[in-house]
């Protein structure tokens, strides 16, 4: 069977339903067995589209996103999706052409060495040196990209040797590396030790991140926190694990975080980080994070514990092997609800005197928070994408994710361009889902190619600019930071985004007052095929509670008008 | 009451244990042997910014598996750290932080020095107190050939430098684990 026939087989035997990429010279004979493949390829615009839509998929689906790219530029053009990956922890494969054999290193046409390249953060990686490699490192890179904390993995395979006739068995053993073996369990002793910790703690907390979502643990977290009135928080990559509408939220944290989760980690006594790993956008400045509080660090990855943040009792294992073991023995201790008594009234002082506050339109202009509330109001089951800028936040802050892998953004890399193809990938993942992108103006120039994607695929997606006129959370810095000097920040009205859609073969849609806005959002909604509406929203608006950068959570910076308003 | 768990666990005696032992380590690391491997090495170091002091790469008695052995300053570096991030890659097997009462280390290296005839003798006999080997002799210059810990190669080079020093090459450490009764 010829080499590429068996990539295709392998790819089926892991279940693949789906692909997205773009063919090349170095990947021809792979795009000759696509023809013939039993999954769906979704011809993308740009790699880089390919990559975030293989993201999406995988996100929105926790099955592992495919992409191919060809050689060199093909190759190339991936790397931000695979580096977006590696910092999401997002299961993925990237499969590269190369070029032939004996053309590597030797700067042939096309060429690029995409192994070396991305070494820094894929999670593993593979070049093919002999075509019956293939249906193995298939195998592999699933198993890798799939199990323990999930990541990218890139399988680089050279033109001829994807040409080449191979004898083809299908594997039927399970994959075995002997440098690879998660620790998923968790150690029972420091279970015990960690409960026995939340029994006695009066001020405790729970940090969730996206390794709730990754791990699949929404449930068996809720259960958690269920057994006591432990209250809850997120990061942004975690938000949608436990529900917004829930007693024990106190929202998300973080540098745009609620005054009350901030200030909770300020002054809590023990802070229960759950698939959490204490980045800069959620510590501020390291040094006086969280002072009085005793860290219980759960992980799949060792690594990331004590990395930031030293962790006084550490648990290696999955989440969701580990949470309901805490839960049981949480259970089996005598404790004193009452304990928490003072803490919550506290925090329900802080929720009452500081809640997430813009001032309302006066003139029936849309407020950029409003139109992420009226968003939720039209749909708020939805699948959401995000790029990545102040609109990011506002919907990380009003749009209320009541349920995991519903809210699809680039946490870690903050990789503008991100929402649209992410919402490709959502959409092919969750056909019967309505799938919408949230978009800023500054992002979603930078990837609008996969418009076209959305129309000759007939992939629906409804993608909600919200348009400022601005790069507007790098306008909001260089006002609050940079002395109001606008730097190459203003987008101005360029292009017409009505047109624009148009032009793709979508719908396009616009509406500028606050009473059209929600008949506007349902028109989108209810129209068939791709849909873009160009929201436009108050121009110079930031986008608070802040914490300055380099700055203690404690000193986060809230709306101004919040203390006049109440 | 199960053996090993505190019956009652208070918060403020949790502690995290320090993170930086203030002492050279000489991490043993066995990684399969396959083009790139060395390459993931040396970039996981580069990019979390952990120094390396010495670095020596070869064959272990089965072909298939490769030994890496550095040495880092535990005094900058957390090592826990370190080894945890090297345990991700998926081509690292196993990784020893060798025991320094417990591990025989050795480094070989080559010391080219300008030997005019008045001081020959001199240096040949720093060569005998160090028990290193006179493996060149040129007219202008002598190689010497010296085995030992890294302070002892450093003790020699001190001695050596002197009279000329016109190169030198090392080796850096080896270590394997001494043997028990």
């Amino acid at each position: 069977m010829r080499a590429a026939d068996t990539l295709m087989e392998s790819l089926k035997a892991e279940g693949v339903k789906h692909v997205f990429g773009i063919p090349g010279g170095a990947n021809l004979p792979i795009y000759d067995a696509v023809v013939d493949a039993d999954f769906r390829h979704v011809q993308v615009r740009h790699e880089q589209g390919a990559g975030h839509a293989a993201e999406g998929y995988a996100r929105a689906s926790g099955r592992v996103g495919v992409a191919f790219a060809t050689s060199g530029p093909g190759a190339t053009n991936l790397i931000t999706a695979i580096a977006d990956a590696m910092l999401d922890s997002v299961p993925t494969v990237f499969i590269t052409g190369q070029v032939r054999t004996e053309l590597i290193g030797t700067d042939g046409f096309q060429e690029a060495d995409i192994l070396g390249a991305t070494l820094p953060f894929v999670k593993h990686s593979f070049q093919v040196t002999d075509p019956r490699q293939i249906p193995e490192y298939v195998h592999e890179a699933f198993h890798v990209a799939s199990t323990g904390r999930p990541g990218p993995v890139l399988l680089d395979i050279p033109q001829d040797l994807s040409r080449a006739d191979i004898e083809y068995e299908p594997r039927t053993e399970p994959v075995e590396l002997p440098g690879y073996k998660p620790n998923l369990e968790g150690n029972i002793k420091q279970i015990r030790i960690a409960a026995k910790a939340m029994a006695n703690a009066r001020r405790p907390i729970f940090y969730t991140g996206g390794g709730v979502v990754n791990g699949n643990a929404s449930e068996e977290l809720r259960e958690l926190a269920a057994s006591d009135r432990f209250p809850v928080t997120s990061t942004l990559m975690g938000l949608g694990s436990y529900p917004a509408s829930a007693e024990n939220w106190l929202g998300m944290l973080g540098m745009h975080g609620t005054y009350t989760a901030n200030h909770a980690m300020d002054k809590a006594d023990l802070i229960v980080a759950i698939g959490a790993r204490f980045d800069d956008r959620i510590t501020g400045k390291l040094s006086e994070f969280a002072p009085h509080a005793k860290v219980i660090h759960i992980d799949v990855d060792p690594a990331e514990i004590s990395k930031n943040v030293g962790a006084h009792i550490p648990i290696v294992g999955d989440v969701k092997q580990v949470l309901p073991k805490l839960t049981r023995e949480y259970r089996a201790l005598q404790t004193d609800s009452t304990r928490l008594d003072e803490w919550w009234s506290t925090l329900r002082k802080w929720q009452d005197e500081h809640p997430l506050y813009y001032e309302p339109s006066a003139d029936g202009e849309i407020k950029p928070q409003a139109m992420i509330e009226a968003l939720h109001r039209v749909a708020p089951d939805a699948i959401v994408t995000s790029d990545v800028g102040q609109h990011q936040m506002w919907t990380a802050q009003y749009f209320g994710f009541e349920q995991p892998r519903h809210w699809i953004n680039s946490g870690g890399l903050g990789t503008m361009g991100f929402g649209l193809p992410a919402a490709v990938g959502a959409k092919v993942a969750c056909p019967d889902e309505t799938v919408v992108c949230v978009a800023g103006d500054g992002s979603l120039i930078m990837n609008i190619q996969e418009l076209a994607t959305c129309v000759s695929e007939q992939i629906p997606v409804k993608v909600f600019l919200m348009n400022n006129g601005y790069m507007g959370m790098v306008r909001q810095w260089q006002e609050l930071f940079w002395d109001r000097r606008y730097s190459s920040v203003e987008m101005g009205s360029s292009p017409d985004w009505v047109k624009l859609a148009e032009a793709f073969g979508a719908t396009g849609l616009r509406v500028d007052r606050e009473e059209d806005l929600e008949g506007t959002m349902r028109q989108a909604l209810e129209t068939e095929g791709p849909v873009l509406v160009d929201v436009r929203v108050t121009a110079e608006e930031n986008c608070f509670p802040m914490i300055p950068p380099g700055e203690a959570a404690r000193d986060l910076v809230e709306a101004p008008g919040l203390r006049s308003a109440h | 009451m199960e053996a090993g768990t505190p019956q009652v666990v208070k918060l403020e005696d949790l502690h995290v244990p320090g993170q930086l032992s203030g002492r050279k380590h000489i991490l043993s690391i066995l990684v399969e042997n396959k083009p790139g491997v060395l390459a993931r090495v040396a970039g996981l170091f580069s990019r979390r910014g952990f120094n390396i002091d010495t670095l020596a790469v070869g064959p272990t008695d089965d072909p298939s598996i490769s030994r890496i052995t550095l040495t880092l300053d535990g005094a900058v570096h957390p090592i826990d750290q370190v080894t945890k991030q090297l345990h991700k890659l998926i081509n690292v097997l196993k990784i020893r932080d060798m025991e320094p009462e417990e591990t025989v280390a050795r480094e070989m290296a080559l010391f080219k020095v300008s030997s005019a005839v008045e001081n020959r003798a001199e240096i040949i006999q720093f060569a005998e107190i160090f028990r290193a080997k006179i493996v060149d002799v040129a007219r202008r210059t002598m190689t010497i050939e010296v085995t030992g810990s890294a302070e002892k190669i450093e003790a020699f080079e001190r001695m050596v430098r002197p009279h000329g020093l016109v190169e030198m090459v090392r080796t850096g450490e080896i270590a394997i684990a001494r043997g028990h009764e």
